[in-house]
């Protein structure tokens, strides 16, 4: 279901890498050796056999089951001025990512099998890491009629999602579940009611009270989760939730969980790292999302999340925007901010480094995206396609410094220095990023 | 201070700094030439992106009672009408090398962005439903001349709090001034949270008559896309402010412009109690001040309106018509 350019397989070995991937028990330093893109062996430091293989020194970097994000936005078709496959999959490659999941809020969106296969077949020329597009649930992402999810399916759609708008009736939301017994597939959802959140900016307490800018209450978003967890449990069908902003959403997806319910959900790096306080800058390039950033009580309950393991996956809503829809009032803005460049340096510098989040919890949650969406998670375990990030934790670099992969530049960490970053991505089997200032020295 | 952007970036000692300039403008309001050359031979540009009667008027007069040549532009009319951005409005504006850029527009952060992008000082004359500092002082003003100080002051601001930047603004400043501020109206209308800033919450006139002064906030329908409220006719029998409610020693203020009949009533208006008036003429003098202070003031240059009144009667060249 995921698709990608077709390029040489590596044969490459990692020697003195320090390995780290919790979920197959892997913690230590070996030579990792990549054989015709699978990984061949794990072996003892310094000792692995390198003929005919490419060596890098990786004595005190780590090599972690690379990262899979389910929720990326690659504005293709009809946005290509702010990211294309292209530019996308190297964004994310970049991050260290071996797989991220398409949206479909595309202009027009992505609701006919033409689509799909147009946007296969592009990434089959395009992309540098696999990439796995969804459909809209309902056509024009109008929340008025399902779409052709058979044909979709048939035609090489991963999943289902009108991200970017929630499904407001709860009558189509019944209906695209109980369809989903037909077509399969995960049906990812978007969750606000726009009643209650008309008119929101950002998060609705004290800082929007203090601005004057409308607010989106959590209630907006908490209530919309309870309504779809009911409908999910009743039509026993299986349901992702997206980027989960406010405490009592974790709580519900906790309780439907502990209750049976086949759900699961994600939360960005930028929710996990930053609260409504930034909004005092009216900076909207960094700052405007949609879910907004709510107080530290909401940042606290989705770590916590994190930890119980109530949130299986960090997924980045990489947004990419142009600066002209960013350089206008708050309230005038775009929602949306780029990630995928910052993902692992954010949290490891935010979440990692302080302590509140192991380094092996990390790893596991940002690699977490890939099961809900029924693609096998990344591992270093011998005998498995190799899908590896390089990482040296201890680099420090500025964000934005040096421009960005992706076509946009409105990152939430822009300017910010982060502790952490990726040298090498390993994606199915290719090396499909290598840090241009990342010297290759061979190993003795 | 190069900018006023927000009253929350102005301490207590730069408040009291301009309102006692706003002073010395006051008296040279009451000669016969009003006007002193101080900011001859600079530009004042005004920009209003949503429409205005007291806050422009007294903008505008304000540059040209400092002799400063002034452009005004609305939006309505101007190049926005054809889709020009903001920034780049602001930076054909400031080719003409503008002292100061006056901005009034319908969202919070806009005066903000313009500093960005201009090297004039940038005063905010409200921006979305965020801050109107400049309203903030000239009340300020008004009731310290009423009342001396306003320390320990009890001041109640009513109604529309929801959607009003006089309301943020002033409940910054006042309680910068040592007031104790009480925030009432109906609870769809006062944003939750907003007692965080240090002030208290009712939804009810009772108590009313602890108050030294009222301040009445225009019921604002033009924003209002949703029924917040059922009627104006509910809204006026639990929140306007009349007669029977204001007690003979109370002060009563609003921003304007009033609907008379809705958040005040007519007699209440029109009552000796009513600062309304006096509240308009301080605009001019404050914001006199405030152009004052960011173009030519400063603690170091304090015999400037000295200098200024004493030329006020040579003729003053340039000045716009």
């Amino acid at each position: 279901m995921l698709d990608l350019r077709a390029g040489r397989p590596a044969d490459l070995v990692l020697r003195r890498a320090t390995l780290l991937d919790p979920v197959a028990g892997i913690d230590g330093v070996h030579d990792l050796v990549i054989r015709g893109g699978r990984i061949a062996e794990l072996a003892a430091p310094g000792e692995a056999d390198a003929a005919d293989a490419e060596e890098l020194d990786a004595e005190g970097l780590h090599a972690f089951p690379a990262f899979f994000d389910p929720h990326v936005h690659l504005r293709t078709p009809g946005q290509e001025h702010k990211e294309d496959v292209e530019t996308g999959t190297r964004a994310a490659a970049a991050g260290g990512f071996c797989g991220i999941i398409a949206m479909a809020n595309t202009s027009p969106p992505i609701d006919t099998a033409a689509d799909i296969s147009a946007l296969c077949e592009q990434a089959r020329t395009q992309a540098s890491i696999p990439v796995g597009f969804t459909a809209t649930v309902t056509v024009g992402m109008k929340g008025e009629e399902l779409t052709e999810m058979v044909e979709l399916r048939d035609a090489g759609a991963i999943g289902f999602t009108d991200d970017g708008l929630p499904i407001a009736s709860a009558r189509i939301m019944r209906r695209a579940l109980q369809y989903q017994r037909l077509c399969g597939g995960q049906i990812a959802l978007h969750e606000q009611d726009p009643e209650l959140s008309a008119g929101g900016v950002m998060h609705e307490g004290p800082v929007s009270a203090a601005l004057g800018l409308g607010g989106w209450p959590s209630v907006a978003e908490s209530t919309m989760i309870a309504r779809d967890c009911a409908l999910a449990a009743y039509e026993e069908a299986r349901i992702h939730v997206q980027h989960l902003s406010a405490a009592e959403s974790v709580e519900i997806v906790r309780a439907a969980k502990a209750a049976g319910v086949q759900i699961s959900a994600e939360a960005s790096p930028h929710h996990l790292c930053l609260t409504d306080e930034e909004v005092r800058s009216l900076d909207p390039g960094r700052f405007k999302m949609n879910p907004p950033l709510r107080r530290e009580a909401d940042r606290q309950a989705l770590i916590a999340g994190l930890r119980d393991g109530t949130i299986e996956c960090i997924a980045t809503d990489h947004a990419p925007h142009h600066t002209d829809e960013k350089e206008v009032p708050f309230e005038q803005a775009a929602f949306g901010v780029t990630g995928l460049e910052t993902a692992f340096a954010a949290l490891h510098t935010e979440l990692v480094m302080p302590g509140v989040i192991d380094l092996a919890l990390l790893v596991e949650r940002l690699a977490g995206g890939a099961a809900p969406f029924d693609v096998p998670r990344p591992t270093l375990a011998p005998g498995s396609e190799a899908n590896v990030a390089l990482c040296d934790l201890a680099a420090a670099w500025t964000v934005g410094e040096d421009g960005y992969e992706s076509r946009s530049s409105n990152s939430w960490c822009e300017g910010r220095t982060l502790t952490g970053r990726v040298l090498v991505t390993v994606a199915a089997g290719q090396v499909a990023f290598r840090l241009r200032s990342f010297s290759l020295g061979v190993a003795a | 201070m190069k900018n006023l952007l927000s009253i929350e970036e102005v301490d207590r000692g730069a408040i009291e700094a301009i309102l006692d300039r706003a002073e010395s403008f006051a008296e040279v309001g009451r000669r016969d030439i009003k006007k002193v050359p101080t900011l001859r031979g600079r530009t004042v540009v005004t920009l209003f992106y949503e429409s205005s009667t007291r806050t422009s008027s007294s903008f505008e007069l304000a540059a040209k009672r400092l002799s400063a040549d002034l452009v005004s532009v609305k939006a309505a009319g101007s190049s926005v009408d054809k889709g020009e951005s903001l920034k780049d409005t602001v930076a054909t504006l400031s080719a003409y090398d503008p002292a100061a850029i006056v901005i009034r527009h319908p969202y919070a952060g806009a005066a903000q962005m313009v500093a960005a992008w201009t090297p004039a000082a940038v005063v905010n004359a409200g921006d979305g439903k965020h801050e109107h500092p400049s309203q903030a002082l000239l009340d300020v003003y008004t009731l310290r001349r009423r009342l001396g100080s306003l320390e320990g002051r009890k001041i109640w601001i009513v109604g529309d709090v929801l959607h009003s930047r006089v309301a943020r603004s002033n409940l910054i400043a006042f309680r910068r001034m040592g007031a104790e501020v009480t925030l009432c109206g109906p609870p769809t209308l006062i944003p939750r949270g907003i007692e965080e800033l240090g002030c208290r919450v009712t939804h009810s006139l009772d108590g009313l008559e602890e108050a030294d002064v009222v301040y009445a906030l225009r019921m604002q329908l033009e924003r209002m896309n949703d029924k917040l409220v059922p009627s104006l006719r509910e809204y006026a029998a639990n929140f306007q402010i009349d007669t029977r409610r204001l007690g003979p020693r109370q002060l009563l203020m609003h921003p304007g412009p009033v609907n008379r009949g809705v958040e005040i009533s007519g007699e209440a208006i029109d009552s000796p109690q009513s600062l309304i008036g006096e509240q308009v003429a301080a605009g001019l003098v404050v914001r006199m001040a405030i152009l004052y202070e960011l173009l030519a003031g400063g603690p170091e240059r304090p015999s400037a309106i000295g200098e200024g009144a004493a030329q006020s009667s040579a003729p003053v060249i340039g000045q716009p018509a």
